[in-house]
């Protein structure tokens, strides 16, 4: 069966979390110049989980991590922080920043393609990125390759030498645990580890590793656009709330609103 | 083709850099290196934020943790060889790396928990034995040991050379007697670099001759080790150390007996290029406070940030932490590329403590009564700024040196 481990790990360059987002003017998205980047929580869970899976020495060794990522001339930066954390090598998907992120199900038949063409048998993507929020390119990767899929990971746990994979998930009032078999695609969700910072002697070894620049033709695939983004707002101000005496003064309020 | 389309791009923006924004990481004239470095220290120290300083400044308790953050991802490594498990960057990152950590909010607390051990063994590295660099340069990196540094003398000053404590050679080892103040980390340290006296001055040519390096364990059986109460810096120890007949192995003699003076002045000038830039640091952790306070904090129906006289000494500060600290990376530059680059270091320092205890002084000043409060944070700025403008080396002194050695004046002193 599987021999190793061959992963690929997708990761997006994203504005940073910390960051408070502004609207921009023409209202079709946020202001992302001269905002602080960084690598998308999620996918930092995923590369963490695939270095992690190689340091764990389980029953299958890793054999390859692949890290990628499609973006402007920026998005190197995220892939060098991937290989500075474990992973052995990156693509760069060149998509100009002027055009936006692709559509998931763009990015679904790129990465497709990457399996295909780089023999990956295990696929980690964050759950979802925290700029578009659309946590759909992971499903739509397992559809398009016929792989069994597993949302949403707080637990890999790699069985036997097989492939057979244990990974467990969150949901409502409890865990659920799959077993699935490679080739197999997972997203990862918050609980799953705590991702490491990029040690300084692992910064400059990640500065050797090969970086190949690719594009989405070399995958067989078109920037096709489905989507259009027809404004973007910021939610209404929140309105100051009120006080209440005591208990009874709080049950009489909820009262008057309807909410009890 | 004066302008291309990238040109046309970057010149439509018209701030490179917020200095409200937390650790911002946009300043042009960084090189990627040390862009990187510091982001990779952001992103250590954001787990660090200034309620954790103000704590350690009240318990009193050294920062280990985040001394072994540092060492266990590498970076007290940053300056050191790459066969000792250091990294070889130049002094140009190590700068970054600690403006970062000062800058977090940590201020000189933070940066003074590894401050010694980023480039103090400098003299090591240049005059240290194959043997030597083995045993001492890797516990370092990895942050099993702990080094302080020796030298200042109550008696003397900054009159290194008449420096009183001695080293007579018995054996196969030396005994030190004297003492010795201002030793930061002392209490927490297993390691000194030491500079003592092993030739009497009546007996030397030169009186830069006839002083000798150690490096050396600490041993509190031998040294008696007294915290010095202070203003400011509180987690952090200060200490005197007095000792008598203190055994050390001939084998922990750095460079050649008698040439110590020559060996220590290895590494002075990267010293103030780091103290400067963590100077540097705080004034922008305060200017940045200041800054947002002043367009929050509304009196008479307006933002404070408003008025001029609010508004205008932080400009002010901006632009001279600014200046300093292109002074600085200036002076780093020149010391990577092998000047020797003295004035430049001795100004960075200058520059960047003067406008750095501006910044803390008037962020204070802008807090209002809330800037004497500690919850607010730069009151602790102001009283751990201090510390930079008297300590490597003080003002006086770099006038002194940029007047005689720049200006060609005769030596005042």
């Amino acid at each position: 069966m599987a021999s190793g481990l061959r992963i690929l790990v997708p990761v997006k360059r994203v504005i940073d979390y910390a960051i408070k987002p502004r609207i921009n003017k023409s209202q079709t998205g946020v202001e992302t110049a001269g905002v602080k980047h960084s690598l998308n929580p999620f996918d930092e869970l995923s590369v963490e989980e695939a270095v992690r899976l190689r340091e764990r020495k389980g029953p299958l060794q890793v054999e390859n991590i692949l890290a990628l990522s499609a973006g402007g001339p920026k998005a190197p930066d995220v892939l060098r922080t991937a290989m500075a954390m474990g992973a052995d090598r990156a693509f760069h998907i060149d998509v100009p920043d002027a055009e936006g992120s692709p559509e998931p199900l763009t990015i679904a038949k790129m990465l497709k393609g990457v399996v295909e063409k780089e023999n990956i048998n295990l696929v980690l993507l964050g759950k979802q990125a925290i700029d578009g929020d659309q946590g759909q390119t992971g499903q739509m990767l397992a559809g398009l390759l016929g792989w069994p899929q597993a949302t949403q990971a707080s637990k890999i746990d790699i069985k036997d030498a097989e492939g057979t994979v244990e990974i467990t998930h969150e949901v409502d009032g409890g865990v659920e645990t799959l077993k699935a078999k490679l080739p197999l695609v997972i997203t990862t969700d918050l609980r799953l580890n705590e991702p490491r910072y990029a040690s300084l002697p692992n910064i400059m070894k990640a500065k050797k590793k090969p970086l190949e620049k690719k594009t989405l033709a070399d995958f067989g695939v078109e920037d096709t656009r489905r989507l259009k983004t027809i404004k973007v707002t910021e939610p209404p101000p929140r309105k100051g709330g009120g006080k209440v005496e005591d208990v009874d003064g709080l049950v009489a309020k909820l009262k008057e609103l309807g909410a009890l | 083709m004066l302008a291309t389309p990238v040109d046309a791009k970057r010149s439509s923006r018209k701030i490179h850099a917020r200095a409200t924004e937390y650790l911002q990481n946009y300043d042009t004239d960084l090189t990627d290196s040390q862009r990187t470095v510091r982001e990779a220290i952001s992103k250590i120290c954001a787990k660090y934020p200034d309620e954790y300083w103000r704590k350690l400044d009240e318990s009193k308790e050294f920062p280990t943790d985040l001394h072994r953050s540092l060492a266990d991802n590498g970076w007290l490594g940053i300056c050191m060889p790459q066969e000792y498990g250091g990294s070889e960057l130049g002094i140009s990152e190590a700068a970054v790396m600690m403006q970062t950590i000062s800058e977090s909010g940590g201020g000189m607390t933070a940066a003074s928990s590894v401050h010694m051990n980023i480039f103090g063994l400098e003299p090591v590295v240049k005059f240290g034995t194959a043997e030597q660099k083995a045993r001492w340069l890797k516990p370092l990196i990895a942050g099993k040991e702990r080094a302080c540094f020796g030298v200042t003398e109550p008696n003397t000053g900054l009159d290194t050379l008449r420096l009183q404590s001695q080293a007579k050679k018995d054996g196969d080892s030396y005994l030190l007697t004297g003492q010795k103040i201002w030793i930061s980390t002392a209490q927490n340290a297993q390691k000194i670099l030491i500079l003592v006296r092993t030739t009497p001055l009546s007996e030397v040519t030169k009186p830069s001759h006839g002083l000798s390096l150690f490096y050396t364990d600490l041993d509190p059986s031998a040294v008696q080790i007294t915290e010095i109460p202070k203003m400011g810096r509180a987690a952090v120890d200060t200490n005197s150390l007095f000792f008598e007949n203190w055994r050390v192995p001939a084998s922990d003699l750095v460079g050649r007996e008698n040439d110590g003076f020559k060996t220590i002045l290895h590494g002075m000038n990267a010293e103030r290029i780091l103290i400067a830039a963590e100077a540097l640091g705080l004034g922008y952790a305060a200017l940045r406070r200041a800054a947002l306070y002043a367009s929050d904090r509304t009196v008479f129906g307006r933002p404070i940030g408003m008025n001029q006289g609010i508004q205008h000494p932080l400009a002010e500060s901006w632009m001279q932490l600014e200046a300093a600290r292109l002074m600085i990376y200036h002076a780093a530059r020149m010391y990577d590329a092998g000047y020797t680059a003295g004035e430049y270091a001795n100004a960075a320092k200058y520059l960047a403590a003067e406008a750095a205890f501006q910044a803390c002084e008037r962020a204070v000043m802008t807090h209002g009564g809330m800037g004497y409060a500690r919850e607010y944070h730069v009151e602790r700025y102001l009283r751990e700024v201090l510390i930079p403008r008297i300590a490597p080396v003080s003002r006086e002194m770099i006038c002194n040196y940029i007047g005689e050695r720049v200006l060609g004046l005769p030596k005042s002193f």
